[in-house]
């Protein structure tokens, strides 16, 4: 048995390697090595925990075995291109174990067999903190999840393995929410229980992000997970006052994340890490440990330092994210008219352009990653550097649909990091970029940000493509992007429209190019 | 000094230095970063661990510790997993 004393310094250890964990990666070159005394902090953490008290040992193995074989599957197989998805979902495990860690420790304390000492007025707000901040980030990274994944809140035909997911997912929470409200007799608690999650159920077959009275419901859930919280606070016994506040927190977290457009997924995926790790600091006050409180505020920090990064990039508040709209207003341009001047072009006609070319920059987007195009756009760039060109890639901050989805997927490609540059390191000298060639982008790249203010994207931070002498867009139509509204960028002199799918498109440049 | 007191200081001041340190981490490794965060905030598991393998505890608290312990093993093992196989691939040029 180590003293408490013995088990705090290991903790104090831990949580010095956690920190010098994210100082490490501030550089890809330490960054290795920052992961890995994370991974050490957190194993010094566990056993430091585990030898600190007398162990009945085989629930612990359950549930480690379990979450040991999920988490390392799901973590070697999982393709770079749907990382989003994968952050999107571990958020939500982070903010469940909050919500059962309270939940448990509010039954030791009051309701389990071994009353054990009753919790003093700290730990009954940290208890309701962690389920309704828990409830909100399981339930809303769920549905981030579900999106990034597109099975839900969409109209079109789903694959069986989405439907499985889809409905299965929905029937449970239904399932669960009203067996509990019968076993607990229907009183009020546990009818509240039951009707939040028979709505939670509704909500997530939704064929649409927003339906009238969205915000109602939001503020009502808000409102009334509050007033459980403070009745909860009052009668900690009451477990079924407990369920009823994570099942309104719930209705809320999926209210938040479904309301939020596809062009704002890397501000909620950054949004909901960061209530990840409040859950995680709120469940540190339940059990006052201060491994978890600092560990939680790191990781709180971390992802409203994100979301800010994201806001800023596309210009627009958080609030705005959270609560308004993007899309069409009624200014927007006649797609036809601003289209009447483009030029579409050929692999050949592109291999004689980029014949000699001195400075080329690749402007991915989140369509290089629906291609899968990301290993033909380095060979691409290899072939025009063995060819004398310099090139370079641009990354706008929200290209892709999380917080540096594009550097991923081009260094799981090989590429360098040296060469992938931020907006205004390429935007300063974007006068003599020769070839700027746009790849699956079309947001970021659309200067009407810079020239119309009644624009939805009015204000946002481009990569200022169409200043480079010639412009290739590659791109499978002349469909808007998430914004909604066309591209005058398509149709300026510079301009060349190169239709095609991604990887096909320059799989066939790349040989046009080896032939001339 | 209470412990509330004493726990709301660690807690602010741990909040400082996440901003200190994360403002320093670049674009480039933003996803990294936040599978790295996701392992960390995969602490939850000490409170999971300490309920589940308390000895004469209610079996629903224990039920609930377990699945919580699985939860967050997912987060620490798939986190710093997929963290690692990540920067493996910005390390090799």
């Amino acid at each position: 048995m180590l003293s408490p004393n013995v088990v705090n310094l290991i903790y104090l250890v831990a949580a010095v390697l956690f920190i010098l964990d994210l100082k490490w990666m501030s550089h890809p070159r330490t960054a290795v090595r920052g992961n890995l005394v994370g991974a050490v902090g957190m194993a010094l953490a566990i056993g430091a925990t585990l030898l600190s008290q007398q162990q009945e040992w085989s629930y612990i193995l359950v549930g480690v075995t379990v979450g040991s074989v999920i988490g390392a599957v799901a973590a070697l197989k999982v393709k770079m291109t749907s990382m989003p998805e994968m952050v999107g979902l571990f958020n939500g495990f982070g903010g469940g174990a909050s919500i059962l860690v309270a939940g448990a420790a509010l039954i030791a304390a009051y309701s389990g067999l071994a009353h054990g000492e009753a919790m003093n007025l700290q730990e009954k707000i940290a208890t309701v903190a962690s389920g309704i901040i828990g409830s909100v980030t399981f339930f809303g990274s769920y549905v981030a999840f579900g999106k990034l994944a597109e099975f839900l809140a969409v109209t079109w035909k789903l694959h069986p393995w989405q439907k499985a997911v889809k409905y299965g997912f929905s029937l449970a929470v239904a399932a669960g929410g009203v067996w509990y409200g019968y076993g607990a007799g229907f009183d009020r608690w546990a009818i509240v229980t039951a009707v939040s999650a028979v709505i939670i159920a509704a909500l997530l077959l939704a064929k649409q992000d927003r339906f009238p009275g969205m915000d109602a419901l939001k503020g009502l859930s808000a409102v009334v997970s509050v007033g459980l919280g403070v009745l909860l606070v009052m009668n900690p016994e009451s477990m079924d006052l407990f369920w009823a506040l994570v099942a309104t927190g719930g209705v809320l977290g999926v209210l938040l994340t479904l309301s939020i457009g596809g062009a704002d997924m890397p501000v909620v995926i950054a949004l909901l890490n960061s209530y990840s790790g409040l859950a995680a600091a709120a469940t540190g006050f339940v059990i006052n440990n201060t491994a978890l409180i600092i560990s939680g505020s790191l990781v709180g920090a971390s992802g409203v330092i994100l979301t800010q990064i994201m806001c800023k990039a596309m210009n627009r508040s958080l609030t705005n994210v959270l609560f308004g709209t993007m899309g069409p207003t009624s200014e927007t341009p006649d797609a036809d008219e601003v289209y009447r001047t483009v030029k579409s072009t050929s692999a050949e006609e592109l291999a004689m352009i980029l014949d000699g070319v001195q400075r080329v920059v690749i402007v991915p987007g989140y369509g290089m990653a629906v291609a899968q195009a990301q290993h033909a756009v380095r060979d691409l760039a290899n072939l025009l550097e063995s060819r004398g060109a310099t090139v370079e890639f641009a990354i706008h901050p929200v290209a892709g649909r999380m917080p540096g989805h594009m550097n991923v997927l081009l260094a799981e490609a090989d590429v360098p990091y040296a060469k992938l540059k931020e907006m205004d390191e390429v935007n300063s000298t974007m006068e003599q970029v020769d070839v700027a060639i746009v790849i699956g982008a079309n947001d970021v790249v659309n200067p009407v940000a810079r020239t119309d203010p009644g624009s939805p994207i009015a204000g946002m931070p481009i990569i200022d493509v169409d200043r480079a002498r010639t412009v290739v867009v590659i791109k499978r139509s002349l469909s808007p992007g998430f914004a909604g509204i066309p591209n005058p960028l398509f149709a300026a002199d510079n301009t060349l429209m190169y239709f095609g799918d991604g990887k096909k498109a320059i799989t066939e440049l790349i040989a046009a190019l080896k032939e001339s | 000094m209470s412990d509330l007191v004493m726990l709301l200081t660690v807690f602010v001041l741990a909040i400082f230095v996440g901003f200190e340190v994360i403002t320093k981490v670049p674009p480039t490794l933003h996803t990294p970063l936040m599978s790295g965060s996701n392992a960390i905030s995969g602490i939850t598991i000490l409170g999971a661990l300490v309920l589940a393998g308390a000895l004469g505890e209610a079996p629903l608290a224990k039920i609930l510790a377990t699945v919580a312990v699985a939860f967050a093993t997912i987060n620490v093992v798939g986190g710093f997993l997929v963290t690692h196989r990540m920067l493996m691939m910005f390390k090799r040029k």
